[in-house]
């Protein structure tokens, strides 16, 4: 039983860090939302701790890819910098603000802007 | 004027991430769209400007004893090598073609995540009901 358990968490693993990994390479984001899904539905684990695991398995790879993106364009410091500043201060915002609205709802009206601006990136 | 504009989009998607609802993904598209960044530039900057706030958040989670790194280690492991791998192949691949992938994969995200939430929905209303 024991060794059952084991194999079944190397494949949950290599299922997890292949996928997170590939959307965080090739797309540059999106490992979160499929991460945290994975660390509920497959590991179990409750929706507060998903996500906090979920941000530790990101940052390393986000540091590697970033490196890589470095590598092959140049970023321009001061845009990062300039998102960057925001991205934190609204990042702050956003934590504060969680537990404050309707996540459902919240969810929906997400849901549909991603939509949207996938079909935005492809006629504009 | 372009300094503000990417404040805001910085801003906007912040508060989105700080949610846990992936504010990468949303500020992707608005720098390609409104900011006219290609698209490599666009993926870059996103996972640069995600490590301070990650680094911070994480450093919250310890002290609260959120994290299983039990569960985060194996998969890291696998992640780095995977996302490097995927990284180099995305620098290969042309800015346009990797747009358009870019888009079908915001769409089939945006219809996962709608329906899980009304999901979600539906098991709560069957929950109260009994």
């Amino acid at each position: 039983m024991k060794t059952k358990i084991r194999l079944k968490n190397i494949i949950f693993w290599i299922v997890a860090g292949l996928s997170v990994g590939f959307l965080n390479g090739f797309f540059g984001g999106g490992g979160g939302m499929v991460v945290v899904p994975i660390l509920i539905c497959l590991f179990k684990l409750e929706e507060k701790k998903a996500h906090a695991t979920a941000l530790t398995v990101i940052l390393p790879l986000c540091i590697a890819s970033s490196v890589i993106y470095l590598m092959n364009n140049s970023l321009d410091v001061y845009q990062c910098l300039e998102v960057g500043i925001g991205f934190l201060v609204g990042g702050i915002l956003g934590a504060f603000l969680l537990n404050k609205l309707n996540n459902n709802v919240l969810g929906i009206i997400f849901s549909i802007l991603l939509i949207g601006a996938g079909i935005g990136m492809i006629i504009l | 004027m372009k300094i503000f504009l990417l404040i805001v989009f910085g801003f906007l998607s912040g508060i989105l991430g700080g949610m846990g609802m992936g504010g990468g993904t949303i500020l992707i598209p608005m720098l390609t769209v409104f900011a006219h960044f290609n698209q490599h530039t666009s993926q870059g900057i996103n996972l640069v400007v995600f490590i301070p706030m990650a680094i911070i958040s994480i450093i919250i989670h310890i002290k609260n004893k959120l994290i299983d790194f039990k569960v985060a280690l194996p998969i890291i492991a696998v992640g780095l090598v995977s996302s490097i791998l995927s990284a180099m192949l995305a620098n290969k691949i042309q800015g346009e073609n990797l747009r358009l992938y870019f888009s079908i994969f915001l769409i089939a995200l945006g219809l996962f995540q709608l329906i899980s939430v009304i999901v979600k929905i539906v098991k709560d209303k069957k929950v109260r009901k009994k």
